[in-house]
């Protein structure tokens, strides 16, 4: 990818690549085909060579102002221009605008006799006009082998043929010539000996009936390359082929926060909910709300106005549709309003690579904030376990580096939680939900657990999670003598506390009422003391006044007394 | 088969015996030389003043490489009489040049 940079800083000669335009290929190539030099694709029958090697060409004159030369030797240039038409490519009006060139060469080997020594510059004159007619950067030579069945004398198309990948190098042209497997070669007519500086392999495998095809760099001179076998798809879009691992761990984390539709799950989640861009899995047995959860999710998504894209594994679109209309939660206006796509594929429908891909693609297309895969279980129906995990590593992986938030569900097929999930994709999330069959009392009620949630906060407990006409809600699970309870018997737990209440608050009031009676009983004793008090007090007054006037009438009396003495004496 | 002779501008109802042969050749290299040589000498001995030979220099007309579907070269192109056939080489093996021609020595 870097290659391009021509300011390299040291003075060393380097190789310049040419960009193919295939999407993943230039990625594992670093940069594209070598220029100026052959490259060499083989395969079987059927594998995308041809293909491959027209989309080189078409990219390369759209894309990157490199027009090109395709030498067909197998098919007729206007079978390849309806063949080609299928991927949105209109080789004749691109014939016309001189960026592609389309020659057919013909051998028919009944026509023609062999009279002695001969070599091939016709064809070194056709492909020297053609390049020089468009001028050329790109040619495709396909399939060149065929000159060995239309020829008979060997010796001169090997002498030949080395000399026109020498002349293809001199005119600085970067060639993809292709190539038939042979038994236990890489060409049928060892093609690799000449062309030496870049070998792609392509093969399209079969396995337990489904098929993959793969794509691998055998060598590739002078630079450094992907070594690994990369599956391929070709679809309407063409080719894309997926770097199976990314080189390194180094996606950026956002510390954002994305609701998870459920508000008593965001209480959960330290208040806010997940991280945005984050991974998180939601594992249960079946039955348990999985789908309901991913449900929820996508709809908070595309209630904040974001995109989502619902990848269904196990149900119809339209039968998640109405189901999840059925606790509340409409779909189909987000559906109708682009703001979420629905993927629904059986796993069996291709390999895992393919999923992946097709995953990979449509995101590319939809460029949602996030996506459901619902459920990841059911892909362990087209390949091993070790295979299933390596493709939602690099699904993860892919999203992580794109900043999308994924929630897969799975089952989990035992209720052993030691037992964790069967994709052991547990260790690879950021977020872990676990919904769990609570078995009580005669009935089967639902928990929800957070198992791990890095990097924030969260809730230890329990919570028994409710479905409801009105969508989904945590509730608080009772503690009770017998341990943990939930469904009729956490509500009858909750009535019989209320019970209690109720007769805690009448017996408070009963006894108020007695202090309050007691408190009159004593407050009216207390006036009749009072009263009592009071006629002591004037008894004892009236005694004192009584005394008073006696003692002033005895003094009255006795002055009186003492008066009518004196004038008796003076009488005297 | 056929697709060589449509371009043919030459009348072939004719003159059954009459040969209409075109010989492409690359300028003046070895094999070009000894091609026209020995072809001369061919047509000269085996079918004289019944023959048309024209010699085309494919340098000087690239496009008509792509028309006539040439690759190896010495290029000889009988168009008439059919069936047309195309010899390539120096001609240097006349049994296999009058094969291709459709004459037989033993006349």
């Amino acid at each position: 990818m870097n290659t391009k940079s021509s300011d390299s800083q040291t003075s060393l000669p380097y190789l310049r690549k040419s960009r193919t335009g295939i999407k993943g290929l230039d990625e594992i190539t670093i940069g594209g085909f070598p220029q100026g030099r052959p490259t060499l694709i083989c395969g079987s029958a059927g594998c995308g060579k041809t293909l491959f090697s027209i989309e080189f060409l078409v990219h390369g004159a759209l894309e990157y102002g490199e027009p090109g030369v395709f030498v067909a030797f197998e098919e007729k240039t206007e079978e390849l221009t309806v063949n080609v038409a299928s991927l949105g490519f209109d080789l004749a009006q691109m014939q016309k605008d001189k960026l592609i060139k389309l020659d057919h060469i013909h051998i028919e080997r009944s026509e023609i006799e062999e009279t002695g020594e001969y070599d091939l510059n016709g064809l070194f004159i056709r492909l020297g006009h053609a390049i020089d007619s468009i001028g050329a950067k790109r040619v495709v030579l396909d399939t060149i082998e065929s000159l060995f069945s239309g020829l008979n004398n060997e010796a001169i198309i090997r002498a030949e043929l080395r000399r026109l990948f020498e002349w293809l190098k001199d005119r600085n042209v970067t060639t993809i010539i292709t190539g038939e497997k042979g038994e236990g070669t890489l060409t049928r007519q060892g093609l690799e000996e000449y062309v030496s500086d870049c070998v792609i392999l392509l093969d399209h495998r079969v396995e337990n009936k489904i098929s993959t095809r793969l794509l691998r760099i055998v060598k590739y001179r002078g630079s450094v390359h992907g070594t690994n076998e990369y599956p391929f798809l070709i679809d309407e879009d063409g080719i894309s082929v997926l770097p199976v691992t990314s080189l390194t761990l180094s996606h950026d984390a956002s510390s954002d926060r994305i609701s998870s539709g459920i508000p008593a799950l965001n209480k959960m989640l330290g208040g806010e909910g997940f991280f945005r861009g984050s991974s998180i899995l939601v594992s249960g047995t079946a039955g348990t709300g999985k789908t309901s959860i991913a449900g929820s999710f996508a709809n908070e998504t595309c209630v904040n106005g974001e995109r989502c894209i619902y990848f269904a594994f196990e149900e119809s679109p339209r039968q998640i549709v109405r189901n999840m209309r059925s606790i509340g939660i409409d779909l189909q206006t987000h559906i109708d309003n682009e703001l979420l796509m629905f993927h629904a594929s059986r796993p069996t429908l291709n390999g895992l690579e393919m999923h992946l891909l097709a995953i990979n693609k449509l995101i590319g297309q939809f460029k949602p904030t996030t996506v459901v895969v619902d459920p990841i279980t059911n892909l362990i129906t087209v390949g091993s376990v070790s295979e299933v995990k390596s493709v939602l590593i690099r699904l993860i992986d892919f999203l992580q580096s794109q900043g999308i938030t994924v929630l897969f569900t799975a089952l989990s097929l035992n209720d052993n939680i030691s037992e964790q999930t069967d994709e052991s994709v547990s260790s690879l999330v950021d977020a872990w939900l676990l919904v769990r069959d609570i078995e009580f009392n005669g009935e089967r009620n639902r928990g929800l657990y957070v198992m791990k949630s890095r990097g924030m906060k969260h809730s230890n407990q329990v919570r028994e999670f409710v479905i409801s006409d009105n969508g989904l809600d945590l509730v608080d699970v009772f503690l009770g003598p017998d341990g943990v309870l939930t469904g009729s018997a956490r509500e009858a737990q909750q009535l019989l506390e209320q019970t209690g209440v109720a007769l805690r608050d009448h017996a408070v009031s009963r006894k108020d009422r007695e202090i309050e009676r007691k408190r009159m009983v004593l407050e009216s004793k207390i006036s009749g003391l009072k009263e009592e008090f009071e006629s002591l007090q004037e008894e004892l007054n009236k005694t004192f006044i009584e005394e008073d006037l006696k003692k002033e009438v005895y003094e009255k009396n006795r002055q009186e007394i003492s008066r009518i003495r004196d004038n008796g004496k003076t009488t005297e | 088969m056929n697709g060589n002779t449509d371009t043919e501008p030459i009348d072939l109802t004719d003159d059954n015996d009459h040969y209409v042969l075109r010989l492409f050749v690359t300028g003046a290299s070895l094999n070009s030389r000894r091609a026209v040589v020995n072809i001369k000498e061919i047509c000269e001995t085996y079918m004289k003043d019944k023959y048309s030979l024209e010699i085309i220099d494919v340098y000087q007309q690239k496009t008509i490489a792509e028309k006539e579907q040439i690759i190896a070269l010495p290029l000889l192109i009988k168009s008439a009489p059919l069936p047309a056939r195309r010899l390539i080489g120096d001609m240097s093996d006349t049994k296999k040049v009058l094969k291709g021609l459709g004459i037989s020595i033993g006349t």
